[in-house]
């Protein structure tokens, strides 16, 4: 295992024997896990067999994968907590020091081996290093969650964070901002305790405004404690794993550990994380800027919106264009037709403006400009639910983002409608789905109503599997499937044909 | 004077190139001209070649003024050929023109700018004299240097240009302002924009080893108003266009931002500046501000944003109740600025479609009908008396079922959604954002984007800001009062009305300077210290 220093040694105590030091026999501070929860500051110095190595690290990464996958389906912590407990229960039980369960020790044991194997695997890019500690800070929030009070509490105190308390004086003098601030929970202020401390440090709760800030220093109450040791968890994981990440090219290691870490790495994928055009190419489509009014009436809501707007308006604002042509992109639209697309649909403007304002991002969506890493990626991958989801929602006057989110159930019904779904059943479950924030549901229950016919059709005739019908999580498979449904037949005459196309084009 | 001088045309709107290399012919031209000049002459002015030039001059004495100026610039030439060996070298074409145009302007020339009445903005030659005579580079660099010794808070500072013809051109850096005003005389940018420092010099970047190595560190925190993302609820002007009226949406923008900016996150050096047309930007420049990372200005950016979602969104604001302290506060500031400033001024429910606006915002669908009933029956009501029906008729007793605290609710989150501030909040969450230079001349306008008061930000008015060609007049208006005629040389911009402005803007700059002084010989004290301890 690599060791992290976060302390410099002193210069003047350093030892200069290296020979010495070499061979001498690590001294160890012996690792003894007295809570339940684990902070990882200090690597695992025992040691394990490689059976041991890789099953633990297969376990930990399930259950990431899984925690993963419930962020990208909206989950609320609720369900997900309940979703979650079976799955750890099963790869990655960790009872509580109450229980006194013989187990707890090896319990702990393998939690902190696993945790530090995984980091050597998400080390090496910026990526997973990224997705690393964000679903490692999922996890740890989990388990902090359903960590019993007393046990929190001594956890919390043996962290060392610095954190100013409220005196009693200033509590009553801000008291009303306090309250306020809080959200009204505070019954009596005698019995809350605040912490003061820099606004840095709790951005989340800044982000949110639950707390008061006077002066740069956020007063953060005694419940929202779960916030701020999240927040530092993540801090110092992501720390380490620089750390890591700049140790590992030394880890000088045989061809035991590197071909496991690599595997785990590479098997860290999620299904709508990376997007292949190869998976989405319609053969025999005729896929070009004339014929995009025609076809849209296979795209999900949130394109068909783009394209309303921009046909209404003759216009789209910069994130509309940006997931508009991506999407475009992915449905098989090359750049020149996609540059056709723009230019016909920006009716309103000049040549000259269009060439100067509009035609480089297009081209930069592409890959076909911008730096190097840019022109070699072919560009952008067209943007998966998560991301309109997530990212960037639509500000005054843009229409991009998912309609079944950002939209009001008013507006949203009147699209719908206007997109020709008029079923009250249907409106309801959509309305229903959008109140629980299931976007997923409601985008997927307007495609079944939109194709009821086709796919119970190839329901029957057994010529989709179930890969085929599962949840659609991205755009352009909403796409891709309704179109196939809606030439039933057709495509398949036109693929023999294509085929040969497609080679010629090789 | 010989016709193939000609084609230096100083009014010729070419890009900077191509101006350039015309000018660098030219002077060679001239050269040789020049030369046969003399030579011609030989007879009469045999003695000294220094008299050629006032013999031209006699005798263009009728000729138009532009072709002095360039008998003027011939003789420099001259002067210039001394130094032949520096001439003739062709790796550098341009240093003759420029140096020429640069070296007969130190900080304050006196020569008058003589700009007609017809020039506009976008002329070079306007730009040009504005850069030169006007913009205060002095205290640009160390507003962004934080002291007066460059260092690589300016050197590492990324500024970037858009040119003449649109072309944008990123990643420029410069040890100190002169390079930089030597390169923007060089370009004349229409505009030139503030980006972050970085980890290494900007223009070093392709040379690094690994692309990792170069990334930003620190960059202002920057907020965007414009008064477009308030066209669905100003009645004045749209688009582009603004007046007295709409501008009260920036001043209470600026109130609200300004305040929790200090007081909630504690930063004190908040500069805001008019951004040339129709919307003002703020710079946080507090060593604090600077350094923050997108996490965190992302986490500030939302505590500040209230009004979320596009026109298809429905409601806009959904807060929660209690009030944070920022919203209650920022609503005390606005609700006298509703009252005058929205709902005398804007009257946003006038019409019939337009009150559907305010009813679909109204909780209690029996009190909307009362009110829609009496709309309809008064067209053209105003949008104050409107205002005040809402409560008439919810204390009338209309509706049983009136929830008196949803439509308080309500009514604040209206006032909310018709004053708080607007923000482009992508400029503010991300710390590699660019954003235009204060004191650059807006393109369009012609304005000058100047630095707004905010002990007086209900004074500022736009349509009042002084434009380049107004400054250019002005200097040229200009007579030394008489008591003052001995004293030190004026400053251009003292003589005109952008004094205020770069006053504020230097004493501005002063206090951060005095700040970071501070810390710097507070962190030299610690360390002697602790040598001290040894």
């Amino acid at each position: 295992m690599i060791r992290q220093d976060f302390s410099r040694i002193d210069a003047k105590r350093k030892n200069t024997d290296h020979r010495k030091k070499q061979f001498a026999t690590p001294q160890y501070a012996a690792l003894s896990y007295d809570t339940r929860l684990n902070f990882y500051t200090t690597p695992p110095t025992a040691d394990i067999t490689l059976e041991q190595f890789e099953q633990w690290a297969i376990d930990r990464l399930r259950v990431l994968a899984e925690l993963e996958a419930c962020s990208f389906r909206n989950r609320s912590q609720a369900e997900t907590a309940s979703y979650m407990k079976p799955i750890l229960d099963k790869y990655l039980p960790l009872g509580s020091s109450s229980s006194g369960s013989s187990k707890l020790g090896e319990e702990r044991m393998k939690d902190h081996y696993s945790h530090f194997i995984l980091r050597l695997a998400f080390a090496s890019t910026e990526d997973l290093r990224r997705r690393f500690s964000r679903v490692e800070s999922a996890l740890f929030r989990l388990r902090f969650m359903d960590n019993d009070a007393k046990e929190r509490q001594v956890f919390v105190e043996g962290l060392n964070l610095e954190w100013e308390v409220v005196g009693e004086e200033e509590k009553m003098r801000w008291s009303e901002e306090l309250r306020a601030a809080a959200g009204g929970f505070v019954k009596r202020m005698e019995e809350e305790s605040w912490f003061k401390v820099d606004w840095e440090r709790v951005p989340e709760l800044v982000e949110g405004r639950r707390v008061f800030l006077r002066a740069g220093k956020a007063y953060v109450p005694g419940r929202e404690q779960m916030s701020m040791v999240v927040a530092e968890f993540t801090a110092r994981l992501d720390k380490a794993l620089e750390m890591t990440s700049r140790a590992l090219p030394r880890l000088d290691e045989d061809d035991r550990l590197t071909p496991i870490l690599a595997h785990l790495s590479n098997n860290f994928t999620t299904p709508d994380a990376s997007y292949s055009s190869s998976t989405t190419a319609l053969p025999g489509a005729d896929i070009s800027a004339r014929n995009i009014d025609t076809l849209s009436s296979s795209f999900p809501l949130c394109m068909q919106n783009l394209h309303r707007s921009l046909r209404r308006d003759a216009h789209l604002k910069h994130y509309g264009r940006l997931q508009y042509t991506l999407f475009l992109k992915g449905i098989g639209l090359n750049l020149e037709e996609c540059l056709v697309f723009w230019r016909s649909s920006f009716s309103k403007i000049t040549d000259d403006t269009f060439n100067k304002e509009y035609r480089y991002n297009v081209r930069h969506a592409y890959g076909d400009v911008g730096g190097d890493s840019n022109r070699r990626g072919n560009g952008y991958s067209p943007f998966s639910c998560q991301k309109i989801l997530t990212e960037h929602p639509p500000g005054p006057g843009e229409s991009h983002g998912c309609p079944y989110r950002h939209f009001s159930t008013e507006n949203l019904t009147a699209l719908l409608q206007a997109v020709g779904v008029k079923d009250h059943e249907v409106l309801r479950g959509v309305k229903e789905d959008k109140e629980k924030m299931k976007y997923h549901l409601a985008c997927n229950r307007v495609f079944e109503y939109a194709h009821k016919q086709e796919l119970k059709k190839v329901k029957d005739d057994g010529t989709w599997g179930a890969a085929q019908l599962e949840t659609i999580v991205h755009p352009n498979e909403y796409f891709k499937r309704s179109y196939l449904l809606m030439n039933l037949g057709k495509v398949k005459e036109a693929e023999v044909e294509d085929e040969v196309d497609v080679k010629m084009e090789d | 004077m010989p016709h193939s001088v000609s084609p230096e045309d100083p009014a010729s709107p070419d890009q900077g190139a191509i101006v350039e290399e015309a000018r660098t012919d030219n002077v060679e031209t001239q050269d040789s001209e020049g030369t046969a000049v003399a030579d011609n002459m030989g007879p009469i002015g045999d003695s000294q070649t220094s008299e050629d030039p006032d013999m031209t001059m006699a005798d263009a004495g009728a000729i138009e003024e532009k072709i002095t100026v360039k008998v003027e610039t011939a003789t420099e030439v001259k002067l210039e050929d001394l130094f032949a060996d520096m001439d003739s070298d062709e790796e550098f074409p341009s240093s003759t023109g420029q140096d020429i145009k640069i070296s007969s302007s130190p900080e304050a020339p006196a020569s008058p700018v003589h700009i007609g009445h017809t020039s506009n903005s976008s002329d070079p030659e306007v730009m040009r004299s504005f850069y030169q005579r006007l913009f205060p580079w002095r205290y640009l660099f160390q507003w962004l240097n934080h002291s007066p010794t460059p260092s690589t808070d300016f050197g590492h500072r990324e500024f970037a240009f858009t040119l003449q013809n649109d072309a944008y051109l990123r990643y420029q850096s410069f040890p100190t302002h002169d390079l930089l005003r030597k390169d923007v005389l060089r370009l004349m940018p229409s505009r030139f924009e503030i980006g972050p420092v970085y980890s290494t010099n900007p223009r070093d970047r392709k040379t690094l080893r690994k692309s990792t190595a170069f990334k930003p560190i620190a960059k202002e925190l920057c907020f965007d108003i414009d008064l477009t993302d308030y066209d669905d609820i100003r009645t004045c002007c749209d688009k582009a266009n603004i007046c007295n009226k709409c501008w009260q949406f920036i001043t209470m923008a600026i109130k609200v931002i300004d305040v929790a900016l200090r007081d909630d996150f504690g930063f004190k050096h908040i500069m805001w500046v008019y951004s040339g047309r129709r919307g003002a930007h703020a710079w946080v420049c507090d060593k604090k501000a600077r350094q923050m990372d997108d996490h965190k200005r992302r986490a500030l950016a939302g505590y500040l944003e209230v009004i979320k979602g596009g026109a298809q969104g429905g409601k806009r604001v959904n807060i929660k109740r209690p009030l944070h302290p920022h919203v209650a506060r920022s609503l005390d500031i606005l609700k006298s600025h509703f009252q005058t400033d929205i709902l005398h001024d804007q009257d946003p429910w006038e019409t019939d479609e337009k009150f559907d606006r305010l009813l679909q915002l109204l909780p209690d669908k029996s009190l909307n009908e009362a009110l829609r009933k009496k709309w309809n029956s008064a067209p053209g009501r105003a949008s104050t008396a409107k205002w005040t029906d809402i409560d008439a008729l919810a204390k009338s007793g209309m509706s049983k079922s009136l929830d008196a605290k949803a439509l308080l609710d309500a009514k604040q989150d209206i006032v909310l959604e018709y004053t708080y501030p607007r923000l482009d909040i992508e400029v503010s969450k991300h710390l590699n954002h660019l954003l235009k230079s204060p004191f650059v001349v807006h393109p369009g306008t012609g304005r000058v984007c100047v630095p707004i008061n905010t002990n007086h930000c209900e004074d500022f008015d736009p349509l009042s800001v002084p434009t380049v060609t107004d400054l250019l007049r002005e200097i040229d208006e200009w007579t030394t009062p008489e008591e003052e005629k001995d004293g030190k040389a004026i400053q251009d911009w003292e003589k005109t009305s952008l004094k205020p402005y770069v006053e504020y803007f230097r004493s501005f700059v002063l206090g951060i300077m005095k700040d970071e002084k501070e810390v710097k010989v507070k962190r030299e004290r610690e360390e002697n210290g602790d040598v001290m301890e040894f």
